[in-house]
């Protein structure tokens, strides 16, 4: 390690009710990858957004280059050579890659010489993408490229990337570190925010580990094993989830040939989708998001109507039912998108217990809500998944994303399903939690249902899938056992790196 | 630097409060306006909001008060419903002008038949009539997607023609020596909704009672209210719920329309008594202004509908006694719903006067 670039020291900042950072120190060195570890609500975003100018700290102070570095604003923050990427990305989808370049830049250069620039850029790093390509046709992968190169052009000193592997294939991923080595040698310092401990182990030099808005220990990823990170992070040792019986039995779920036109025109189409799942079987399905996840699982769960031979449930033909009549032949969903899909942010736990209980608990009767039931219901699942709450009467907007994401999941898993699909059933959720959640997947496997797990998370995958598959474009690869497979041949089923190709043809023109 | 700061839960008391703290800024800004027009303000206010209830004429004022009340409440009630679920049905004074001629019409058909099987009849006629009305926007979203704002409020002035037409036309009373309108229903005993005339008792107020409660073990107790309230706060988790939205856009039109209906029926079968051009005084318009300053909450519709037709009453004795405009009468009924609607996003957000983190 070199010269510090930015040292931080004693950063603080409280919001209304909670300490994000309570006096964080760390220093990162020139052309230095450094790590910002922990679990969501840990106070990595509050960090960074201090750095960039986004938030102004209540206490303490960054030195940037032995220089004072208060900045009041992102523009600020750019102008001494901080650069983010952010996790959601702010692009106009109808816009071209260079239009959408010189949208965040100060004093944009014409746009022939800007198309220039970014062609120069992306084969200088290794970052295929064509200037000229509307910005909705890519993939996220494509997507994410557009926004290291905007941040590329500023020639920055530190770059910030918040979690930016959980969009990319493996492929990808390599492709992305390659890059960031490249900058690295070259002299920029990263920012590599992540809970993702194998990329940190192999990507950065040294790592600062956050818990609860405290700085808890630094490390050495190289040095340090997977398990010590979690350790540190969590602040508890952890419980590895374990499955009790591995017998299935008959194909209680059989998908065939299922196609489906996207519902808004950026949906995906779901191209003839084949796939079957016995009782006691967890069928993992991973792929980029945005691949028709969202699709499948509205198909599956009854919220768009197919024909109705292309989904069967124990021999019987549900396709064309809605959610309620699939609910009472015992086929649950939880889907991804928590506050307005899954639960109503404004309706109390108790309103959002009946919002998919009330059939198979039998909450209403001759249409009546049996409210003192519905309570006992939301009560039940506070208590199982330990959802953090004052009670059943809060809205469900006041919760944490993953004391929500438990109540969801549990409120499903509690109605005894004999097939449940979940999408992205841990995202955002702390690892205690998550463990918790896979576990309760796991028992509800033992028990007999068949359960299709929708991730992007492919360590979720892995661990808890008896086959896997992955989604590509709204077609489906061939489903295949889990155990052995390999992170390239998950790789390719994802479809590889996406957009390499078209990538290349560009760069030709 | 003052800033808003979203609530994590939307605060109850507020909720509460808010129609209450709006009534008072307008009687504030409305007093200004009324010292700008050169009238004594607190005259003016005691004289739109004391004088129907307990001055010395308001023995007279208060049987107006219900008679005004009820339809406002009737149609408000209906509305609330729709606009819950974000089902926007603008047209109510549409569906209560056809509720009005079907039920009028009914009831003209049997002149002069003496039957206490009529004005079931026509309260029947009433509701279906204006149900239809509302089925028309209402089978357009379903089947086309139309806009039901657009097509529920140009249905209202086909109405209007339609109600012309009628007065001039089919329901013209032939004993009427060539005037436009109908028949008089206060004098046709079989037909008219009056209970107690003298004290301003009619069967809409009887039905408004019923909606009022019908709509809250509705919306508290019944599942489908439940969706109703769902689907207005979150669509896709209703989608994902297993509602279906095309029936829920037929039940709340269809309620609406109906109830809008009614409200014409007793109307023109009462404290109007005939089918004539200009019948209708807004208050199928009116109604949206109640449905919203009673938070679109049973009970709070019934307290709006209330202040709202006292408003009506003071208004008219300001302008009879104090030379008041009707305008600015007007104006201080619309300043109402504004300061209602500012004062709403205080049931979701706080104010915050502290100065941005420099500390």
């Amino acid at each position: 390690m070199t010269a510090k670039l930015l040292s931080i020291s004693g950063l603080t900042k409280a919001y209304p009710g909670v300490v994000a950072n309570d006096n964080v120190s760390f220093d990162i060195g020139e052309s230095e990858v450094h790590a910002l570890l922990g679990e969501n609500g840990a106070g990595k975003s509050t960090l960074v957004k201090m750095i960039y100018g986004l938030v102004k700290p209540d206490s303490g102070t960054m030195t940037w280059k032995g220089q004072p570095f208060t900045p009041a604003e992102p523009k600020a923050a750019r102008a001494a050579g901080v650069a983010m990427v952010f996790q959601h990305f702010s692009l106009f989808d109808a816009l071209k890659v260079s239009e959408n370049v010189a949208l965040g830049m100060e004093n944009p250069p014409p746009m022939g010489d800007l198309a220039r620039r970014i062609r120069r850029v992306s084969e200088t790093y290794g970052l295929p993408l064509d200037p000229n390509r509307v910005v909705g046709d890519l993939s996220a992968g494509e997507r994410q490229r557009v926004e290291i190169i905007r941040c590329l052009l500023q020639d920055p000193k530190l770059l910030i990337m918040d979690e930016p592997t959980s969009v990319l294939t493996p492929q990808e991923v390599e492709i992305l570190f390659k890059t960031l080595n490249k900058l690295k040698a070259e002299g920029t310092s990263i920012l590599y925010i992540s809970h993702k401990l194998e990329e940190i182990r192999t990507l950065c030099d040294h790592a600062t580990i956050l818990r609860l808005g405290k700085n808890v220990g630094e490390c050495v990823p190289a040095e340090t094993s997977a398990r010590e990170m979690a350790e540190l992070m969590v602040g508890d040792t952890l419980q590895t989830p374990t499955r009790t019986t591995d017998k299935t039995g008959e194909v209680v779920l059989d998908v065939s040939g299922l196609s489906l036109e996207p519902s808004n025109p950026f949906g995906t189409r779901l191209k003839n989708i084949h796939f079957t799942v016995r009782a006691g079987e967890i069928l993992g399905l991973g792929g980029v998001a945005g691949n028709g996840q969202d699709e499948l699982l509205a198909a599956l769960s009854g919220e768009t109507l197919t024909w109705k031979d292309a989904i069967k449930v124990n021999g019987k033909e549900v396709a064309n039912l809605g959610p309620n009549a699939r609910r009472r032949m015992g086929i649950l969903a939880a889907p991804e998108e928590r506050l307005g899909h899954a639960a109503a942010p404004d309706m109390s736990l108790t309103e959002n217990a009946l919002l998919t209980g009330a059939i198979r608990e039998k909450l209403t009767a001759k249409g009546f809500v049996n409210w003192s039931a519905t309570t006992t219901f939301a009560e039940k699942v506070i208590k199982a998944f330990d959802v953090r709450t004052p009670g059943p009467h809060v809205a469900a907007r006041a919760l944490s994303g993953g004391n929500l994401q438990k109540f969801v999941i549990g409120r499903e898993v509690l109605q005894r399903p004999e097939v449940l699909i979940v999408n992205q059933p841990t995202w955002g959720v702390d690892a205690a939690a998550a463990a918790a959640i896979r576990q309760a997947l796991l028992d509800l496997a033992a028990q007999g249902a068949a359960i299709v797990v929708i991730s992007q998370d492919l360590d979720e995958l892995m661990e808890i899938s008896d086959r896997f598959g992955a989604l590509n474009e709204g077609r489906l690869s061939d489903i295949r056992p889990a155990a052995g497979l390999t992170i390239d041949e998950i790789g390719l089923m994802m479809g590889g790196a996406h957009g390499m190709e078209v990538a290349h043809v560009g760069e030709d023109a | 630097m003052i800033s808003l700061e979203k609530r994590p839960m939307p605060s109850r008391t507020l909720s509460m409060a808010t129609p209450i703290i709006a009534v008072i800024i307008t009687m504030i800004a409305g007093g200004l306006l009324f010292v700008v027009l050169g009238k004594n303000p607190f005259e003016a206010i005691r004289t739109i909001f004391w004088d129907p209830l307990l001055g010395e004429y308001a023995f007279y004022y208060r049987p107006q008060l219900l008679v005004k009340a009820a339809p406002l409440v009737l149609i408000a009630i209906g509305l609330s419903l729709g606009f819950k679920a974000g089902i926007w049905n603008i047209g109510a004074e549409g569906q209560y002008i056809i509720g009005a001629l079907c039920g009028a019409g009914v009831g003209l058909a049997f002149y002069p038949t003496e039957s206490i099987l009529i004005f079931p009849a026509m309260i029947l006629a009433g509701a279906l009539g204006g149900w239809a009305w509302a089925m028309i926007p209402a089978l357009l979203k379903v089947k086309f997607g139309t806009n039901e704002i657009l097509v529920s409020l140009m249905l209202v002035y086909v109405a209007e023609q339609l109600l012309a037409s009628m007065s001039l036309g089919l329901l013209k009373n032939p004993e009427g020596m060539g005037f436009p309108g109908s028949r008089n229903l206060n004098d046709y005993p079989s037909a008219n909704s009056w209970i107690n005339e003298a004290a301003g008792l009619h069967w809409g107020m009887a039905f408004a009672f019923i909606a009022v409660i019908f709509a809250y073990v509705l919306l508290n107790r019944h599942i489908l209210g439940f969706n109703i309230r769902l689907t207005g706060e979150a669509p896709r988790a209703a989608r994902f719920s297993g509602v279906n939205p095309t029936r829920l856009i037929l039940f709340c039109l269809g309620t609406s329309g109906a109830l809008a209906g009614l409200a014409g029926l007793f109307e023109v079968s009462g404290p109007s008594g005939q089918v004539s051009i200009d019948f209708n005084i807004g208050y199928g318009f009116t109604a949206i202004i109640v449905a919203f300053l009673g938070r679109l909450h049973p009970v709070g519709i019934l307290l709006a509908g209330l202040l709202m037709a006292l408003t009506y009453i003071g208004g008219e004795i300001a302008q009879g006694n104090l030379g008041l405009p009707s305008a600015a009468i007007q104006v201080f009924q619309g300043m109402l719903l504004f300061f209602l609607l500012a004062l709403d996003l205080l049931t979701n957000f706080r104010i915050r006067f502290a100065a941005r983190g420099t500390a």
